[in-house]
């Protein structure tokens, strides 16, 4: 968690200056969905993304180095500086890829759940998703055929109160979105998504049920951003249209998942502070590492535009 | 009713081209005329940004391909108003398709209700040493284009399509045939494109050009992320001109 928030920290002041310009729809304050789901995976298991999934891709082990290098749109990025921010794919770490076209990506992740099935391979896979993708009508034709074929696939929907700009209330009628898997007879979850052990207790029980052959799953994870929907605060890569009250912002840094955890940690002594700094100053070296490869990391040739159109 | 359905960013149209293609253009052929779908569907350009390839995308040459549909792409602020009137009074589906690289230009617009009628081109400068056609975004950069081609001696012609389909083929030939020289450029994909179809006009109307054609599009390429590629990627006002020197 810690790792994801230093990433997405150490992005906004690149971004205010004009140094990053492909759209960062940045993760703070969402870090323990993406850690408590992750963590019960392994290397070999699937995760597909979003826009906002640079956290997925941390949380996944993809190398740090790559991913700045992608958002810096640079050739020795995760994917060589033609995807930039929304496409980020480490796949020898079964991060398959991330798509901003909403709710595009839970039909893939249905594949290499499908894809599992057939090999009998155990492999679970994972969609995340926001609360407005819960508005496309691919979710339900895959809720239905994972549920009809039992897949290994953990539909996680990071529900953070607001598709792009449009809060819950204005978009859907119920603001529990969980129950749209009800009808498919799936084992479902609506957690705090700012509890990072509820998060991975319920992730646990899920991959157990798709290891088992006992799939789908379907996570709702209550949480909120704390940053813009695009770039630090939506009025330097945003269009000034952040229209979430004050106090209800305020109202969830109260419930930030790193210093709940970690106030978890110190009250039940299982991390002493010293430990705790250490981890913290180790994810600062390694982002700080990361963006000055970056940095120094040349932009594609444009003499090379081409050469990934196909294989 | 006459609806007109937005979409902010026409990559996310997609999730709609069932309705549109499938059902809205078919609708009035398969009903033999007893139905109709009057419906403007609004998808709109945002393209450049280091955006990549899912938010950089322009589908008008394949809506066009598709019968039953209208296609109509404004480049100034007139139009936009026009084209959209006369898009919604329109007794069947059109497609309206604009460019964000627009939103910032200004003209004196009028109040009242006015059309820009669908299927006409406007020629946007007269000139008789070559005849560059464009729509939408570069329909603005070629009119910059001409203005600089005319201070070297160069007289360009410049047809803003306005209408993607039904096309103004008689605008284009009747230009074409004066000025035997004919730079298309276009910011969608060169293969099966505008630029291919209008090239096919010129082609079976047998007007004998002096050079050959030349078109300017985006290669048969996704959109990039980084700089470095959008900049080798996308059309501007520097590469009309270039291309009209060479042709002219």
């Amino acid at each position: 968690m810690h790792r994801i928030r230093e990433c997405e920290e150490s992005l906004v002041e690149p971004i205010a200056k004009g140094e990053i310009r492909t759209p960062c729809h940045l993760y703070t304050g969402q870090e323990a969905v993406a850690a408590g789901v992750i963590s019960c995976f392994t290397d070999k298991d699937y995760v597909f993304g979003t826009h906002r999934s640079h956290g997925h891709y941390v949380a996944k082990g993809g190398s740090l180095r790559r991913m700045m290098a992608e958002i810096f749109c640079r050739e020795a990025g995760c994917a060589k500086g033609r995807g930039g921010s929304m496409h980020l794919v480490a796949p020898e770490k079964g991060m398959l890829g991330a798509a901003p076209i909403v709710g595009g990506t839970i039909s893939l992740a249905l594949g290499a759940a499908l894809a599992a099935h057939i090999r009998g391979d155990k492999r679970v896979a994972a969609a995340f998703f926001g609360d407005g993708a819960t508005g496309e009508g691919g979710i339900y034709e895959s809720l239905n055929f994972a549920s009809l074929l039992k897949l290994p696939l953990i539909f996680v929907c990071e529900n953070n109160l607001y598709a792009t700009h449009m809060p819950i209330r204005e978009c859907r009628n119920s603001e529990n979105i969980s129950r749209i898997a009800e009808p498919f007879c799936i084992k479902t979850w609506r957690i705090d998504g700012n509890d990072v052990l509820k998060v991975h207790e319920a992730a646990k029980e899920a991959v157990a049920l798709c290891r088992s052959g006992k799939g789908p799953a379907f996570i709702e994870c209550l949480t909120y951003r704390f940053r813009g929907h695009v770039g630090p605060d939506d009025a330097i890569q945003g269009l000034h249209t952040d229209i979430r009250p004050p106090a209800e912002l305020k109202r969830w840094l109260k419930k930030d998942p790193i210093t709940r955890f970690e106030h978890y940690l110190s009250s039940k002594k299982l991390l002493p502070p010293t430990a705790l700094n250490a981890l913290k100053y180790q994810a600062a070296s390694e982002v700080a590492d990361a963006v000055a490869f970056a940095r120094r990391s040349p932009r594609p040739n444009p003499s090379h535009l081409e050469k990934y159109v196909t294989k | 009713m006459r609806p007109v359905v937005v979409h902010p960013r026409v990559d996310f149209m997609l999730y709609a081209i069932d309705p549109i293609i499938n059902e809205a253009a078919n609708w009035h052929y398969m009903s033999g005329g007893s139905g109709n779908a009057p419906v403007v569907v609004w998808g709109i350009i945002n393209r450049g940004g280091e955006q990549a390839a899912q938010h950089s995308q322009s589908f008008h040459a394949m809506f066009a391909h598709i019968p039953g549909l209208k296609v109509v792409m404004p480049a100034t602020p007139y139009d936009a108003k026009g084209l959209m009137v006369a898009a919604i009074k329109d007794h069947n589906p059109v497609v309206f398709m604009d460019d964000r690289w627009l939103y910032r230009d200004e003209a004196v617009v009028p109040e009242k209700i006015y059309e820009v009628p669908i299927g006409k081109a406007a020629i946007r400068r007269k000139g008789s040493d070559l005849t560059i056609v464009a729509c939408s975004y570069l329909a603005r950069e070629a009119v910059k284009a001409a203005d600089e081609l005319k201070k070297g001696g160069i007289a360009a012609e410049v047809i803003d399509l306005r209408t993607i389909k039904p096309l103004d083929t008689a605008a284009i030939l009747r230009s074409v045939r004066k000025t035997g020289r004919l730079l298309i450029a276009d910011g969608g994909w060169r293969s099966f494109g505008i630029s291919a179809e209008i090239a096919a006009i010129v082609a079976e109307a047998g007007v004998r050009l002096k050079k050959p054609l030349v078109r300017l599009t985006l290669p048969d390429c996704p959109a990039p992320a980084s700089i470095s590629l959008e900049k080798a990627y996308y059309l501007h006002c520097a590469d009309i001109i270039n291309a009209a020197r060479r042709l002219a």
